[in-house]
């Protein structure tokens, strides 16, 4: 599923969907290429490093990514990412859950050169 | 106990505390189903259980369970449906009781209901007991407690089937236990076949959240989309004794089985794909095999396992005092800036006039507020709300707040109205370990 962008850049939500789980201040997000053939793009645009490095005060703790290569799937632990956690939290969306769509809304980014 | 090879199938009628009823009611009605599980517990539900029960001894259970069974309890003996439930929260025996009455004024004589208790260790734990991930032990945190639920699994619920009981009820019972142990009682499944184990889990996992598996949570229109969404079906897994099983749903369901429905749970609240710890098993996802099968008809298979962790979890509730949360709406050209402007006049109030030390949160809804610490904004919207929110040990700094949101409507920047507020009793939850020696669940049947 291709849909063009501003300034012709893709999201991540053109190639791969996603869903937000959490357990106390730990946020889990799995990310699922649509076709296998955009799963290297979407291992090369989503990387611990980038996710921390595009939400500092928000993704607070380490990032680790689990690969499930043979599903096309990457799933993102994000420790202290969650405000405090549903007990502590004050964003409305204290479990947030609406962070699937924080990360389907990055840039893809597309091989030197393309 | 039961032994059987044919496949056996096994069905959701809730995903969480306050999912649809009529759903369930068709599953046990059209789904041919050995088994049916409610799962009603989330983080914080047993100790807003607790609290419940604190206040009024009878009470600390899921308080649908009348309404459902009023429902479910003649269809499943219609159609020979057990049912499995954790919706005994903190009060499993209140639980059972109250299905008791029903039963009997339902007329249905005969019907046996299991009530398992021994998950509440407010006894057993000792207050120098640390946190399972954070710093800190029990008694170092000033709020007051109001209970201590142990996850327990298959051990707790296998005698409750072996005992042929029709309707199980149970507190902090694992969300897969619930599913594994049926299909252990049918199949004669050992607790020692960590494949098995590891199997069974893997299909608890996927079916615990209901729709989450049958096209809920996953529409996304004109990327995914899903039919029927108003009429979603729940799941039904047709289980097979090498542990592969198929997940579908009633055909003039709505919803959708697919691929993409299966992978989006298959790691829903997984870290380690390789280690999803369970009272059960450490079952092992990361092989896992989903394949379409047909029209909604997705087979997994693959799961793995290795021996139960020797410590079970325990979910430690605390009074988290009061939450407030407020709002005033702007619109039209300007309505940023209004908004922004009632926020800061809020905050100063809070701060400097009242004094108050308390969490505050100002987000405006439209233009940042979800995504407001991850720094993204919107700048164009002229429909915008500001939402406030406060917590605190003491009700009147949430009084304090709600009054101060209030008065924007004459005291704040021109055009704000529909003023809402709300003040919510909180829980606060913790996570310790326990050696699973120190829980005995207890099994007491009763006979309608």
């Amino acid at each position: 599923m291709t849909t063009s962008r501003r300034n012709d850049r893709r999201i991540i939500r053109d190639i791969a969907h996603a869903r937000a789980g959490d357990k106390g201040n730990t946020s889990n997000i799995s990310v699922w290429a649509y076709e296998p053939a955009d799963y290297q793009v979407l291992k090369r645009s989503l990387t611990p490093e980038r996710l921390k490095r595009a939400f500092p005060q928000l993704f607070r703790g380490a990032v680790e990514r689990h690969e499930l290569d043979h599903l096309q799937g990457l799933n993102f632990v994000l420790h202290d990412a969650l405000e405090g956690g549903v007990n502590r939290s004050l964003n409305l969306d204290s479990h947030g859950k609406s962070f699937s769509y924080l990360i389907l809304g990055l840039e893809i980014e597309e091989a030197a050169g393309q | 106990m039961a032994q059987s090879s044919r496949a056996f199938r096994i069905g959701t009628g809730a995903g969480f505390s306050s999912d649809r009823l009529q759903p369930a009611l068709d599953l046990v009605n059209k789904g041919k189903l050995d088994a049916i599980v409610l799962e009603c517990l989330g983080e914080r539900t047993v100790a807003f259980g607790h609290r419940d029960r604190m206040a009024n001894p009878a009470k600390g259970y899921n308080a649908y369970l009348e309404r459902r069974f009023r429902h479910l309890l003649p269809a499943c003996r219609e159609t020979g449906t057990r049912l499995i439930t954790n919706m005994g929260a903190a009060n499993p025996r209140a639980a059972a009781h109250a299905t008791l009455k029903l039963a009997r004024e339902l007329g249905l004589g005969g019907l046996k209901i299991a009530c398992i208790e021994g998950d509440d260790v407010s006894a057993v734990v000792p207050r120098h007991q640390a946190f399972m991930d954070e710093p800190g032990t029990i008694g170092d945190v000033e709020m007051p407690l109001v209970g201590m639920n142990a996850y327990i699994g298959t051990e707790a619920i296998l005698p409750a089937l072996q005992a042929e009981a029709d309707i199980v009820i149970g507190g902090r019972l694992a969300d897969p236990s619930m599913f594994l142990a049926p299909l252990m009682h049918h199949f004669g499944w050992s607790a020692q076949d960590t494949m098995r184990m590891g199997a069974g889990t893997l299909v608890g996992h996927l079916m615990e959240c209901g729709m989450q598996i049958t096209g809920g949570y996953y529409a996304d229109p004109g990327v995914k989309d899903v039919q029927g969404l108003a009429d979603c079906g729940f799941p039904i897994a047709e289980v097979e004794d090498d542990g592969s099983a198929v997940i579908t749903k009633l055909a003039d369901a709505g919803g959708c089985v697919t691929v993409g429905t299966v992978k989006e749970q298959l790691l829903y609240e997984v870290h380690d794909p390789r280690r999803y710890l369970t009272p059960d098993v450490v079952a092992d996802f990361s092989r896992v095999r989903v394949d379409n099968v047909g029209p909604n008809r997705v087979r997994v298979s693959n799961a793995g396992g290795q021996s139960r962790p020797d410590t079970l979890k325990v979910t430690v509730g605390f009074d988290g005092g009061f939450q407030g949360e407020a709002g005033v709406s702007y619109a039209g050209p300007g309505a940023q800036s209004r908004g922004r402007l009632a926020a800061d006049i809020v905050e100063a109030r809070i701060r400097k006039v009242h004094r108050l030390q308390a969490d505050l949160r100002l987000d405006l809804i439209g233009s940042s507020s979800l995504f407001a610490t991850a720094g993204q904004r919107c700048e164009e919207s002229q429909d915008v709300r500001l939402h406030v929110a406060l917590r605190s040990p003491e009700r009147e700094a949430a009084e304090i707040m709600l009054w101060e949101v209030e008065s924007l409507l004459c005291c704040g920047p021109a055009g704000g109205g529909g003023y809402r507020g709300t003040i919510t009793p909180c829980v606060m939850t913790k996570s310790v370990l326990i050696p699973r020696e120190s829980v005995k669940p207890k099994l007491e049947v009763l006979v309608a």
